[in-house]
């Protein structure tokens, strides 16, 4: 074998790169976050939608929120159950959920993600001590 | 209607649909979630280094590059040290200009037929230009990925995302809605580049003669791929949290077979993962070997220095040879005999 050691120290060096997620982890687990629910949100027992698909899709629907309170006026959100909400996050969304750090943040960090909610929205408006 | 093409959607499609059923309807998670992941994995690695050494063993018994420009000769003609490198310098600036920017490619000619019965020779950009789009945009959609391959999320995969989301495209109406989660331009470019790339082997009647299946199916892989990705990141969205905590299992050596996580991620992730897993499987059996290969290839990463140095065939028999001193010494008595001439008395 001709230029052994480049092509070995090439290899190696690849490899390493390529297994680099296993190696950062050293076999440490690392489970998904357990977020907290307030008091309030788990005397509501339902979210607006079901759980299954605020976990997935909350984004959407505030997304659509804001199209229809920004840009159509519109502030009533009726449930398929019935229920009427004012779509607003400050108001609606923060009242249950009013411990950002534990409930949004844990999932936001593991997966990181950066919603940009928080340039406007302040993430306690009713100034509560925590 | 071309076989090659057509056989190859089929099996992507099929691969898919294999997925996408084996966990929604087999409910086999545990084979779709761990076992061929892992297997994938190991197949990839092990067959990238035997494939490598395979090429590291074959012999270079020659230098044999390429070249584009003057090699260097004598002190008043101007070399091209890039196009015809003669030290090891010019060889590594023209391996990095080769990898990084496909230097080669860029001097990619057509031929045509123009007016009636002349060929002609024409530069050919766009191939060039797509395919470093599309390797690019799959260098950053694979760094990328790596926020569910590392916890904690590092700085620089953070700042590359937030490159990434540097186009704040968002358009919501009652049927789509796009712009949360944030629209990320190198999905929607993978897939337009490799998009491109399939056209051009579909209609151009030259490459299309030389397209074999194994050209096509990598290419429907990775669309595939860059589809599923694009399908869960804005249209039928998965629970990413989740998705991330299987990965992490595989990462850390935890795989997770609880079914409250495993069903909570969606079919059509399990579809992309073995995509994944079937390009990872058939990478170092196929053309894309080119990820290693290009290092190793003979006609690139050699200098041009064949009148400068002596090469010697490392694997050269070693030959007996009987030089005219000994045959001499051997025959000097019979030499002088028979009154012929020698060099030593």
């Amino acid at each position: 074998m001709q230029n052994k050691g480049k092509i070995i120290t090439g290899l190696v060096i690849f490899i390493a790169l390529f297994t680099f997620p296993f190696i950062y982890r050293m076999g440490k687990a690392a489970p998904a976050p357990d977020v907290v629910l307030t008091p309030k949100a788990l005397a509501a027992k339902q979210c607006v939608r079901s759980t299954d698909y605020m976990t997935a899709e909350h984004m959407q629907l505030l997304d659509i929120w804001r199209e229809k309170v920004v840009r159509e006026g519109q502030r009533l959100y009726v449930t398929t159950d019935g229920r009427a909400f004012n779509m607003s996050l400050s108001n609606t969304c923060l009242d249950c959920h009013s411990n950002k750090a534990e409930f949004c943040d844990r999932c936001h960090d593991y997966a990181s993600v950066k919603p940009y909610c928080w340039e406007c929205h302040i993430d306690n408006p009713k100034g509560e001590k925590q | 209607m071309n076989v090659n093409y057509i056989f190859s959607l089929i099996v992507v499609l099929a691969l898919f649909l294999l997925a996408y059923v084996g966990v929604e309807a087999a409910g086999l998670q545990w084979l779709f979630g761990v076992v061929i992941p892992y297997a994938a994995v190991l197949i990839f690695i092990g067959g990238f280094i035997s494939r490598i050494l395979s090429w590291a063993r074959s012999p270079v018994p020659f230098r044999i590059p390429t070249v584009g420009g003057q090699g260097r000769s004598l002190p008043w003609i101007k070399p091209n040290p890039i196009d015809s490198p003669s030290s090891s310098g010019s060889v590594v600036v023209r391996m990095l200009l080769e990898i990084l920017l496909f230097r080669s490619l860029f001097r990619n000619t057509r031929a045509d037929l123009v007016e009636g019965d002349k060929l002609a020779y024409r530069l050919e950009k766009w191939l060039w230009l797509f395919s470093l789009l599309f390797h690019y945009s799959f260098l950053v959609v694979f760094l990328r990925h790596f926020r569910f391959f590392l916890d904690p999320v590092p700085g620089c995969v953070q700042l590359l995302e937030t490159l990434d989301g540097f186009l704040r495209i968002e358009f919501v109406n009652d049927a789509i809605q796009v712009g949360l989660p944030g629209f990320y331009i190198s999905g929607l470019v993978l897939l337009a580049a490799a998009t491109f790339l399939l056209l051009r082997r579909m209609f151009s009647a030259q490459v299309k003669y030389i397209s074999l299946s194994s050209d096509y199916f990598p290419l429907f892989l990775i669309m595939g791929i860059a589809f599923t990705g694009i399908i869960m990141r804005y249209f039928l969205k998965t629970d990413i949290v989740a998705a991330k905590a299987l990965v992490m299992g595989l990462v850390s050596f935890h795989p997770v077979f609880d079914p409250a996580l495993t069903k909570s991620v969606s079919g059509v992730f399990y579809g992309h993962l073995f995509f994944v897993c079937v390009l990872l499987i058939y990478f170092p059996f196929s053309k894309l070997m080119h990820l290693g290969g290009i290092f190793l290839s003979p006609t690139r990463n050699l200098p041009n220095d064949t009148r400068m140095n002596r090469h010697v065939n490392t694997w050269n028999y070693p030959v007996e040879v009987h030089t005219y001193e000994e045959y001499e010494d051997e025959y000097r008595e019979k030499m002088i005999e028979a009154g012929l001439p020698v060099e030593k008395e």
